[in-house]
């Protein structure tokens, strides 16, 4: 121990446990030598959380990869500065052997997918005893009581039988329970927490976050977070390190960083932050008819088994759920992953079979044939979640716009490249740009090409699926503007699927609330956000990450009753219910716990 | 599972059902006339149609083969046309040869297939794995006929290590099942060189490596296991890659199998013995890939049996 720890009369003065200096990363291209960090410095203080916070490609993965030695090998390198240890440890020139002393026993660090971050082939038990083992943490004889210890830790339902189960048989928020239970099985110092909750839901971040600030508590780790939210900032952290481009930007107290950014770039940062309740008006739809109109919709996957592979069970995907959008109107589809909203997308383009009755502009979707289908797609389009995957890699920009309109022969010719080139104008891009291939873009300029696509038919309807949510904020702010100017334009409806509350608030007229297939709650935008009525819409909002350290969130509201499946037997189904109208405009399924708006 | 089973054997039976039917047509088109080939060239028009409808081949096509298939159900594969004995009694006393040559064989290929592709994964892109795929390519693409003489040249006449044929001790066994495991060997070492690259990208690698875990203990213990998974599939298919190579490699080493049994019966035109052997074969090819859909779920817990 160094005798500044010893001191007994230094009070509340910060302790680094962790110092980096001027560190600077280069990783190897074909074209040379790449810094893609350079010259970080801070200090981590005992028992605090600091919140490494920028967009893509800002260098903050690779802040802590760098820390634990697990940066690519051998493609990057540290070329310059330090990261030491409160002992003076040095980590920065480590040989893998030495690190791994140093990994889990004194640093730990979970990932963004918890999906992927555990060996499907292994049983939980043994991966949580295999670190306990690795740093003689116990006797082979004691790990299992051991491992049982750490998940009861983490707060994990029935932790005896998930010792024996697999990952796969276990929900994203239980796995990144395990995560946190392998890392801090050693009762390390300090745990690095790389993107922990992004790929979660909603009231399983606000789940899991709670958790890390317990144990925070309960075992006086020194937390280093890295996140783009900047809601789970303000959440998190007690200071903040903004950083764009591999360089730092801002070094702040994090109510600071909030209240008096000082750098341009955190302001426009916290500026483009979609926030829960700044609603901007909307102008008024032309409400006379309804350009999408949806009636008793179900969507039903079966599930084949027995000697004969016979149908005996269904997944309920979608079970009768009715809408109608408007010209110029945004429905907004909200609700957790798996509840069926991306389905319904699909059973609109008739992408997947489905029962019920869908109408496009009077046109007809369900059970028609495919030269009727292909009629019914000039005026309904879709824009997915993943601009990369959603292009072909292999086929220039120019002529994915085009496909479309020559499949339905619109333009040929000269006649045709006028057409895309007014697209590309229109998305905001230049038309020089047409005959590059996807990799050449940025992931919102793909998006913008995915919009143009789905614009070439002038459809009357697009679906949006997630549309803007793989793209950092400020990227976020421009093409939802995008969105929002072509609707005026060309009284476009839109559904809008999507998981972020406060990307809703933005740009929806109406919200559609579902869970297990089914719609609990919809009306205008005012009367779901503001006054929610159904406690499945309430627990919802009140998961919602509040991005400003002033105003604390009060605890996610509990789970109303079990977690259901929609998957049923053949012949039945879940139980129908009705929707009662509270308010004009305002439906809400029957439930004991709903409150009568006022 | 039971219900999986009864299913998959179902299908096994309709399967071979499909390709006796194949293999009858293909063999009653060959031009080539059994009775002619076993009277013999001098015999006289009267004798060759005398044998002709002895065997039954005057009938026509349909009433061949549903005469042939209802033997069959009864386990009775035929006599063969030159030799008068069973065909199932031929091949019986020849599969033991055939089983232990393939077993030989799936060995080699198994160790040193995965070898080569676990080392050429974990040296990715240096001259080790450079030298390694270039290896594996050979053997893909060398005919197992030159292989064979070749390891016959080199090991039984100038080094003369092994026999250069026959069968019975453990010496005999060597080169041929080196022959047919190389032509394997290839295709593992390429499988397992990409399933371990796959593999040693995932984020549950990152994970054992923040564990603080040694190599040793990632690459078996969580690399190892993830990456065999694709492999255990192949080695159903493998089983017809195996039932291909041995009537050539069987012939060069001189090796009393199934293999040798069929290029003879093919040169003397001897459609039983082709019928059974073909057969036999297939059933053998059914059953490898069963056994691997049913062991795939023993280490991948996330397969179910439906």
């Amino acid at each position: 121990m160094s005798p500044a720890e010893n001191n007994p009369g230094r009070g509340d003065a910060p302790r680094p446990v962790l110092s980096v200096r001027g560190l600077t990363i280069q990783v190897a291209t074909p074209n040379g030598a790449k810094t893609v960090l350079e010259d970080i410095s801070f200090d981590l203080n005992q028992g605090e959380t600091l919140c490494l916070a920028g967009e893509s490609g800002s260098g903050k993965s690779m802040t802590a990869l760098a820390i634990m030695g697990l940066l690519p090998q051998p493609m990057a390198r540290i070329t310059a500065g330090s990261i030491s240890l409160a002992d003076g440890t040095e980590l920065s020139s480590r040989t893998e052997a030495e690190f791994r002393k140093i990994r889990a026993r004194r640093i730990s660090m979970i990932f963004q997918e918890p999906m992927t971050s555990l060996n499907p082939v292994m049983t939980i038990g043994s991966q949580l005893a295999e670190v306990l083992l690795e740093h003689d943490m116990c006797s082979a004889a004691e790990a299992p009581a051991k491992a049982l210890a750490l998940l009861k830790d983490v707060r994990i339902t029935d932790a005896e039988k998930r010792l024996r189960q697999y990952p796969h048989e276990l929900s994203g928020g239980m796995r990144q329970r395990v995560m946190i239970a392998i890392a801090l099985a050693c009762d390390p110092q300090i745990l690095i927490a790389d993107e922990p909750t992004t790929a979660l839901d909603v009231t399983v971040q606000a789940e899991v976050l709670e958790l890390i600030r317990a144990l925070q508590r309960e075992h006086g780790t020194t937390v280093l977070m890295i996140t783009h939210d900047m809601g789970v900032v303000a959440e998190m952290a007690d200071r903040v390190l903004v950083m764009r481009s591999g360089k730092q930007e801002e070094a702040a107290p994090v109510k600071e960083l909030f209240a008096t950014p000082r750098t341009d770039y955190a302001r426009a940062l916290l500026a483009a932050v979609p926030r829960l309740g700044d609603s901007p008006a909307r102008p008024d739809p032309d409400r006379r008819h309804d350009i999408l109109d949806v009636e008793g919709l179900s969507v039903r996957f079966p599930m084949r088994s027995g000697l004969l592979n016979r149908v005996t069970a269904n997944v309920h995907a979608v079970e009768n759920v009715s809408f109608k959008i408007a010209p110029g109107e945004t429905l907004a589809l909200v609700g957790e992953s798996g509840c069926g909203k991306s389905t319904i997308g699909k059973a609109l383009l008739g992408l997947v079979p489905s029962d019920g009755s869908i109408r496009v502009d009077g046109d007809q979707v369900v059970g028609v044939g495919q030269a009727a289908l292909k009629q019914v797609r000039r005026n309904i389009q879709m824009v997915f979640q993943d601009p990369g995957a959603s292009l072909d890699s292999r086929m220039t920009v120019g002529a994915q716009v085009a496909e479309p309109l020559q499949v339905h022969g619109i333009a040929t010719g000269s006649e045709l490249r006028d057409r895309v080139e007014w697209l590309f104008r229109r998305v905001g891009l230049t038309p020089d740009q047409m005959d590059r291939y996807p990799h050449e873009f940025s992931g919102g300029q793909r998006q913008r090409i995915c919009i143009a696509r789905a614009l070439a038919l002038r459809p009357k309807v697009i679906v949006a699926d997630e549309s803007v949510s793989a793209l950092d904020v400020s990227v976020q702010a421009q093409v939802l503007e995008l969105l929002r100017e072509l609707q005026e334009e060309e009284k476009l409806a839109y559904l809008f699927i999507s998981h972020d509350m406060a990307v809703i608030d933005q740009v929806a007229d109406r919200v559609a609330v579902m869970n297990l297939g089914q719609m609990l709650e919809t009306g205008s935008r005012e009367q779901v956000l503001r006054n929610p009525a159904h406690p499945y819409t309430r627990r919802l909002l009140s998961a919602v990450p509040i991005p400003d350290p002033t105003r604390k969130r009060p605890p996610v509201l509990p789970r109303a009753g079990e977690v259901g499946t929609p998957v049923f037997k053949k012949g039945q189904g879940p139980e129908p219910f009705a929707l009662n109208e509270i308010a004009p405009g305002h439906w809400v399924a029957a439930h004991p716990d709903t409150e009568q708006a006022a | 599972m039971w219900s999986y089973l009864i299913r998959r054997l179902i299908e096994a039976a309709l399967i071979l059902l499909g390709i006796s039917l194949v293999t009858f047509v293909l063999l009653y088109l060959v031009p080539a006339d059994p009775a002619r080939q076993i009277a013999g060239r001098s015999a006289t028009a009267e004798t060759v149609a005398n044998i002709r409808a002895q065997l039954g081949l005057d009938q026509p096509f349909h009433i061949q083969y549903v005469r042939y298939l209802g033997n069959l159900l009864q386990g009775d594969l035929g006599r063969s046309y030159l030799q008068r004995t069973e065909v199932s009694e031929l091949i019986a006393a020849r599969m033991p040869a055939t089983l232990l040559l393939m077993l030989a064989a799936i060995v080699v290929e198994l160790i040193v297939g995965l070898t080569i592709g676990a080392v050429a994964a974990l040296r990715r892109n240096t001259p080790v794995d450079h030298g390694l795929m270039v290896f594996s390519f050979v053997t893909i693409s060398a005919p197992q006929f030159v292989v064979g003489i070749l390891l016959l040249y080199v090991f039984a006449v100038q080094l003369g290590w092994f026999p250069i044929g026959g069968y019975g001790t453990f010496a005999h066994l060597v080169l041929p099942a080196v022959t047919i495991g190389l032509l394997g060997t290839g295709w593992y070492s390429r499988m397992m060189r990409s399933s371990m690259i796959d593999v040693l990208a995932q984020d549950f690698v990152r994970t054992a490596r923040a564990k603080g875990l040694g190599r040793m203990r990632i690459i078996l213990r969580h690399v190892g296991p993830n990456a065999i998974l694709p492999i255990i599939a192949m080695i159903g298919i493998d089983i017809g890659l195996f039932m291909s190579g041995i009537v050539v490699v069987e012939s060069v080493f001189g090796w009393p199998g199934i293999g040798q049994l069929a290029w003879q019966a093919i040169q003397r035109v001897d459609i039983p013995i082709i019928m059974g052997v073909t057969l036999v074969s297939a059933f053998f090819i059914v059953l490898g890939n069963l056994l691997a859909d049913l062991i795939a779920p023993m280490v991948d817990p996330r397969i179910k049996l439906k």
